[in-house]
């Protein structure tokens, strides 16, 4: 049923992705390929995989972005995007046969991928580019959230959680119920001021942002203020870099 | 959005036959259509023919055919899943008029019900085809007032040209046809204008700073794509080739679609019967090559939100 469940589920899951701490190691990218790929939603096929124009299927991608252009206080940040499995998904409703639907249960948004005709039509309703055509077997596929890990009897208690977020070695991914305002994640985007993708269209996405702390001093005020380092800004190099560091 | 060449035949032939399907259904009821066998098999055949085209050429868009049964399921929230009842469920009506007008020569009572069915449901049909694309939010080209009106307007014109050449090699051609045609023809080509001229006026939604709400630290660049080959979203989403063509191929539409039929059609309303004859099929074959066109012109220049994060305009 592509109609969206009546009520709201009780339980809400998704991620927080901290922009402040994602160094761009892309290790959450390659530990989703490897779990999913071999998981209950896999294969992740590749096409050409060993070859020039190789293709394949990523649920998770990180982008790196440059912030700031010219300024001094310009910044790299680095931008992993999976599906944010909202709240108002026009990727299941458009679906004419029932293969995407978003779960009573938790809302996360799934693929039944023995229903998929592959006409692509989520694809395109998709605002975030979350859905990735699979063309050896002709089907849609999508982020699951760890779905087949998550709830996942098999396994410890704290293995029991996105593979992407337990992957992670600066933390900047964080998986829980939005729906509890105590959860870390509530916890997180309240007090980090957490933001949606794109709200103006609507999608109403769960999983959060955290933005870039402002950084300390940008070099220029500390320059501008007489600090320590002001007079010697002749000094280019090694020992500039020396200089500025003992000058913090 | 890349232009699947299987999507731009079925709408095209399909609307075409859902446009022709729709005048001879309401000239039928009307009686300005003689209900004889040959006229009959030829209209309703013909309209037949290129909807089951159409629907035949769309299947091949899909990545796994033989599950399509399954896409009639949803109607309740799928624009996709409407079209598939609509398109079948005009079969039903169409199939009982064709043996009314064809072995019976009766377009009368039961047969003009049917008619009128064939006539609705076409419409519906259509109309859930271009409500495909003008639902989807992340499309602003699609996603405007212009699109079902175009893809209504489309369909019936493409439709008319057909009709009159039919009516013509008939013998059954009446100037009201042309004047229906040059009228449709107007209608289409007004909607098309307006169409241009708001996807070029409306200026695009985001830029890659506001979509990845970094912009408020300032300017934003992509300096690393996430992987160094192309991947699905970039291949589906960001088509650019047509693009730096636009113009081009625009002109190719004005001309094709609309100015060349419609000189043709004054051929074929104030011609002897010969000449008349030519013209009329040259106008069907000239607005088939300025409507490809211009439905592959619709899907290269929609441009879509997800290319933002790629730092591209789609």
């Amino acid at each position: 049923m592509t109609n969206l469940p009546a009520a709201p589920s009780p339980t809400r899951l998704g991620l927080v992705v901290d922009l402040d701490a994602c160094v761009g190691c892309h290790a959450c990218a390659t530990s989703c390929k490897e779990w999913n790929t071999s998981g209950h939603w896999g294969p992740l096929t590749d096409v050409n995989a060993y070859e020039a124009e190789q293709r394949g299927v990523w649920f998770n991608r990180v982008f790196t972005y440059e912030v700031g252009g010219r300024r001094e206080d310009a910044r790299t940040t680095h931008f992993p995007k999976a599906c944010l499995h909202c709240e108002n998904p026009q990727c299941v409703t458009v679906c004419p046969t029932g293969a995407s639907y978003k779960r009573a249960v938790d809302g996360i948004v799934l693929v039944d991928v023995d229903r998929c005709i592959g006409c692509k039509l989520c694809a395109w309703a998709c605002p975030y580019g979350a859905r990735e055509f699979d063309e050896d077997q002709g089907v849609m596929k999508k982020c699951t959230l760890c779905v087949d890990r998550i709830y996942n009897d098999n396994l410890a208690m704290a293995d029991r959680a996105p593979v992407c977020v337990l992957t992670c070695p600066t933390t900047a991914r964080h998986f829980g119920d939005f729906n509890d305002p105590a959860s870390n994640v509530s916890r997180l985007v309240r007090e980090r001021g957490g933001f949606d993708l794109a709200p103006e269209l609507g999608y109403r996405p769960t999983s959060k942002y955290l933005p870039s702390r402002p950084r300390r001093s940008a070099p220029h005020e500390a320059s501008q203020s007489g600090a320590p380092g002001a007079a010697r800004d002749h000094v280019g190099g090694f020992l500039r870099w020396v200089d500025r560091a003992l000058s913090r | 959005m890349d232009p699947a060449y299987s999507i731009i035949v079925f709408t095209t032939a399909s609307g075409a036959g859902y446009g022709l399907l729709v005048l001879v259904s309401l000239l039928a009821i009307g009686g300005a259509l003689p209900a004889t066998t040959g006229l009959g098999l030829a209209a309703l055949g013909g309209a037949a023919a290129l909807i089951s085209a159409g629907l035949s050429s769309s299947a091949l868009h899909l990545g796994r055919p033989e599950r399509a049964l399954g896409a009639f399921s949803q109607w309740r929230s799928s624009w996709l899943a409407r079209e598939g009842v609509a398109a079948v469920a005009t079969f039903a009506p169409l199939g009982l008029f064709g043996i009314g007008w064809v072995f019976f020569n009766d377009v009368g009572g039961f047969f003009a019900w049917m008619a009128a069915a064939c006539a609705l449901l076409a419409l519906l049909t259509v109309s859930c085809t271009a409500m495909i694309y003008a639902s989807l939010k992340p499309i602003r080209q699609w996603r405007n007032g212009f699109v079902l009106p175009a893809y209504l307007a489309l369909g019936l014109y493409s439709g008319s040209l057909l009709l009159v050449s039919l009516t013509r090699i008939f013998g059954v051609y009446r100037p009201a046809f042309a004047l229906l045609a040059v009228i449709l023809l107007g209608v289409a080509w007004a909607i098309k204008w307006g169409y241009w001229r708001h996807i070029d006026a409306t200026p695009a939604q985001v830029h890659v700073g506001a979509v990845t709400g970094l912009g408020q630290l300032g300017q934003v660049r992509l300096l690393e794509a996430p992987h160094t080959e192309a991947n699905f979203v970039m291949r589906e989403m960001g088509y650019a080739i047509a693009r730096a063509h636009a113009r081009k191929l625009r002109v190719v539409v004005h001309v094709a679609l609309f100015l060349a039929p419609l000189a043709l059609l004054g051929v074929v309303a104030a011609g002897p019967p010969i000449p008349a004859q030519s013209a009329a099929l040259l106008a069907v074959l000239s607005a088939a090559l300025g409507v490809a066109v211009e439905r592959w012109l619709f899907f290269a220049e929609a441009r879509h939100v997800s290319m933002l994060f790629y730092d591209r305009a789609g």
